[in-house]
């Protein structure tokens, strides 16, 4: 074409003129790990089913749930939540309930009956568990989900371990745990009740790999003095017997003292207030707020009566008088001494609620398995013993002890056993880098309290129904910031000056380097921080 | 979710802009800097008008940023009927376009769109004729406070103590010190016209709100956007929509509707904050701050806001 003087270009439109040259940083669109999901001890993507809760999918909310943990409605009532104190709302106006959530769809779940779909495919191995407690039941629903047979041998009547012989039934209704794991059962997991194994060696070798969920549920003993005619019990004795004889109600007496400082000491003085005692008492070593027991539980028991003494403990137990020796202790150098004082009191009967240790006997004879000074057994990164094929989790194993990390150990012993099987190593994916609260824009999101429920019932075996309605949900998940990925606000897409986003029909973003100036607005204003600058390559 | 961002997946309260099938009216590949507030202004508010008419717009631009980035020849970026003549005469030139299709009975809505300098200063006489006239156009002034597309001069938009080309501080001069700057709006409203409106692309929900207002609206409508600009302002270009919403919280920046010549709402500003927050993170008042300023002279500037904020009923004036 014969071009005017100066001219090299054709008319035509500016899209001819490709700005993406301009820039030396560009947007890309990432997904960062929300604070919740690094927090919970089980892995969950707690923002992905807060997201499909959000539109009301409660279906696809609790399936998302179940990718990394099968007990949602038992989460919604034991775990303590880690998620929430690391909740990035928590630095806006309270952190999202997503407790209470988890268990109100965990409640629908089991209310309308879903089941886990089978296994898609079967190994033909065959993985041994011991110990049907959270952690086990765990490692079997994984195992079963990769295609492994299972059994598990179980030394209790009933499977759920100190879920079912340690949580009590005002805070985990029975139906609610036994649902639950019925679905794990359904799915073909083999558990063979009353069948305590007493030695690894008989039966490890008949298994492609076994999985030690043992637990820790030898009550911890003490020097105490302790004459014939005092009434004492151990927690976890107490909590077996309500459970396995229902009809045999123990008589603690009125006057009831509970010795630690656990949430078994708690869950003790607030079981012995329900069996008909007027006065329950804490006698606890340290200071409140060195209490290992969580804050919300002893709280409860506080409004329930429970009375809790602190910097105390029992010298000795002598009929109904106890003498307690008075403490002093120094937070800083964690140096706890007698004062030297005394303090008698009155009380029909004593609970021991001072901690749980590995019964290791079932391991004495197995060459390789490690015990370490703690107590419990000692794994490597994989969570296999010394023993080859032989892997150990939960509160058998040194970590946290709860419902939710030994479910979380049981997912990885899983993977690894899994990988094991396969004649690899599990190597975990790299994790995202975590959406802090620094990387978001709050200046979108709208104050909205978070609406709390008071949990706390009657002074009976009932537990209070709280659950949300199928509003509260939607409600309460839509505070969710959606930290580190994207829920499609559009903001990057509408305020690009240079139209550098393409918004696919199924409202999918993508940039266009073509005309992408590199400003970096979209990242600015993106409300979750799920656009990152990075530098450009030159070419 | 929140209806604060521009789009959602539940369809509640989103703007034109957060559409896939917004009619992009100003194209990529458009020469404007990185990261300009009056290209977004532009889209924003001629997308809102196409949308609400169904296309039936035609646009006359003053000489100005927006004309030389979006049409150096032989390219154009303008996906809508577009026309450019001078500096000052927009208002003249849409009056005509409108007179035309007005005797040819199209119902096609015209609009003249420019900068503030093209506006408030050299256009003002066309302008005050297009309103006087009450002639059936909207023009939309994209207030980016000051010359942009000739090298930073000030305007009669230039707020108080800013750096530009011409008002360079120096010593004891402090920069625009001239005075408070012309408030087109309230002239506009002194002409009686049925609308005029201040916008912000701190805030594209509203301004999408206004221009389809204005749009239907017969006779002389007039819209003044603030339109940041990163390179005349001195700030980095990932800041645009956070300044202006701080000029929005500030009340340098008054958001307010006035029909025929009255104020009948104004966006009230949930938590006002300082003038200071919004000047600081902008290379053109450095120099009030720096370590020769002169000691609190930007209250001069806070003082500016709390008129606003008395004058356009936007809260109670926190910071004296
Ligand atoms: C009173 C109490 C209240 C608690 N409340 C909470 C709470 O609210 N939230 C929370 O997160 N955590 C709570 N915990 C802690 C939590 O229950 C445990 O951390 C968790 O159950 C550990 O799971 P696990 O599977 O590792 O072990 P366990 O739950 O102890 O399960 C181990 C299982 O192995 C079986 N077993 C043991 N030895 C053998 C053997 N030789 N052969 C066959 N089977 C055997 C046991 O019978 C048991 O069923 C509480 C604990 C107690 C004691
Ligand atoms: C009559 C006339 N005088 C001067 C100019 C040079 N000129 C072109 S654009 C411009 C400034 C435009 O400023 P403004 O209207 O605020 O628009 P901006 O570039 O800031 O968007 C000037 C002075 C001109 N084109 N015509
Ligand atoms: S706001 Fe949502 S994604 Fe962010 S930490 Fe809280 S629950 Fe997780
Ligand atoms: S700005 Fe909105 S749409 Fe864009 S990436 Fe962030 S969350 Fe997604
Ligand atoms: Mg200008």
């Amino acid at each position: 074409m014969n071009k005017p003087f100066a001219t090299v270009l054709d008319p035509g439109t500016s899209l001819n003129n490709k700005t993406g040259s301009w820039r030396t940083i560009r947007p890309e669109y990432v997904h960062r790990l929300p604070p919740c999901n690094v927090t919970c001890p089980a892995g969950e993507n707690i923002q992905q089913w807060l997201s499909l809760a959000q539109e009301g999918r409660f279906f696809e909310a609790w399936l998302e749930m179940i990718k990394d943990n099968p007990f949602p409605a038992t989460m919604g009532r034991v775990c303590y939540h880690t998620c929430e104190t690391t909740c990035n709302r928590v630095q806006f106006d309270g952190a999202v309930n997503i407790n209470l959530i988890e268990r109100s769809i965990g409640d629908i779940a089991i209310s309308k009956n879903w089941k886990f779909s089978p296994p898609e495919k079967s190994s033909g191995k065959n993985v041994l568990i011991i110990g049907a407690g959270p952690s086990g039941l765990s490692a079997a629903y994984f195992l079963r989900k990769f295609g492994h047979n299972v059994t598990i041998y179980e030394s209790h009547k009933l499977p759920g371990g100190m879920a079912r012989y340690g949580v009590p039934k005002y805070r985990l209704p029975r139906h609610i745990l036994d649902a639950e794991i019925q679905r794990i059962i359904d799915l073909g997991v083999n558990i063979k009740c009353n069948q305590k194994v007493d030695c690894l060696n008989d039966v490890k070798d008949k298994f492609d790999a076994v999985y030690l969920a043992v637990g820790a549920s030898l009550a911890s003993q003490t020097d105490i003095e302790i004459s014939d005619d005092s009434k004492t019990v151990d927690a976890i004795d107490l909590f077996k017997n309500l459970e396995d004889y229902p009809d045999e109600v123990p008589n603690l007496g009125q006057k009831v003292l509970v010795y630690g400082g656990g949430n078994t000491a708690i869950d003790a003085a607030r079981t012995a207030l329900r069996l008909g005692a007027k006065s329950v008492k804490i006698i606890y070593r340290r200071t409140i707020n060195n209490m290992p027991a969580h804050e919300s539980e002893i709280q409860e028991a506080l409004s329930e009566g429970v009375e809790i003494h602190c910097l105390r403990t029992i010298s000795s137990i002598k009929g109904e008088k106890i003498l307690l020796a008075k403490m002093n202790y120094d937070e800083e150098t964690n140096n706890l001494f007698k004062t030297g004082e005394t303090e008698l009191v009155i009380a029909d009967s004593v609970i021991f609620a001072i901690g749980q240790s590995v019964e290791d006997s079932i391991v004495k004879n197995t060459k390789g398995i490690l015990i370490s000074n703690k107590g419990v057994i000692e794994i490597n990164k994989s969570m296999q013993t010394g023993v080859k094929g032989v892997f150990a989790g939960g509160d058998v194993i040194h970590g946290k002890r709860t419902v939710t990390h030994a479910i979380g150990y049981g997912k990885k012993a899983a993977k690894s056993i899994d990988a094991f099987l396969n004649g690899k190593e599990y190597e975990p994916n790299l994790k995202n880098e975590i959406a802090n609260f620094k990387k978001l824009n709050t200046e979108y999101y709208k104050s909205d309290k978070r609406k709390e429920v008071c949990r706390l019932g009657e002074l009976n075996f009932e537990e209070k129904d709280v659950s949300y309605s199928d509003e509260q949900i939607i409600q309460e998940s839509n505070r969710c910031f959606s930290c580190g990925n994207c829920f499609h606000c559009d903001n990057c897409y509408a305020y690009c000056p240079d139209n550098a986003i393409i918004k696919h029909e199924d409202g999918t973003l993508e940039f266009n380097y073509d005309y992408c100036k590199g400003c970096g607005i979209c990242a600015k204003e993106c409300p979750c921080g799920s656009i990152r600058m990075v530098t450009d390559d030159i070419n | 979710m929140s209806s604060l961002t521009m789009g959602n997946r539940f369809g509640r309260n989103t703007t034109v802009q957060s559409e896939n099938n917004r009619p992009n009216s100003l194209t990529s590949g458009h020469r404007a800097c990185q990261g300009c507030g009056e290209a977004l202004a532009a889209r924003c508010s001629l997308d809102a008008a196409y949308i609400e008419t169904k296309g039936n717009i035609a646009v006359v631009n003053a000489t100005g940023c927006l004309e030389v980035f979006s049409c150096a020849y032989p390219e154009n970026s303008w996906n809508i009927p577009w026309v450019h003549s001078l500096f000052g005469n927009a208002a003249a030139v849409a009056s005509g376009v409108a007179a035309a299709f007005k005797s040819q009975k199209k119902d096609i809505r015209v609009i003249a769109q420019g900068g503030d300098g093209g506006t408030t200063d050299i256009g003002m006489a066309c302008l005050s004729g297009m309103f006087e006239r009450n002639d059936d156009v909207l023009y939309i002034c994209y207030d980016n406070e000051a010359y942009m597309n000739t090298g930073v001069q000030r305007s009669s938009a230039t707020l108080t103590f800013a750096r530009t080309a011409t008002t360079l501080p120096n010593g004891q001069y402090m920069g625009n010190d001239i005075r408070t700057g012309k408030n087109v709006p309230e002239i506009a409203m002194a002409h009686g016209i049925p609308y005029v409106a201040s916008a912000s692309i701190g805030d594209i929900h509203d301004l999408e709100k206004k221009v389809k207002k204005a749009i239907h609206i017969k006779g002389a409508k007039y819209i003044q956007i603030h339109s940041p600009c990163p390179l005349g302002w001195g700030y980095p270009t990932e800041n645009t929509i956070q300044l202006a919403k701080l000029a929005i919280k500030c009340g340098l920046y008054p958001l307010f509707e006035a029909e025929n010549g009255v104020v009948v709402n104004s966006t009230a500003i949930d938590n006002i904050i300082s003038v200071e927050s919004y000047l600081k993170g902008q290379k053109r008042f450095a120099h009030l701050f720096g370590k020769n300023a002169q000691v609190n002279s930007w209250k001069v500037i806070q003082e500016l806001a709390n008129n606003h904020i008395r004058k356009y009923k936007l809260g109670e004036v926190v910071y004296e």
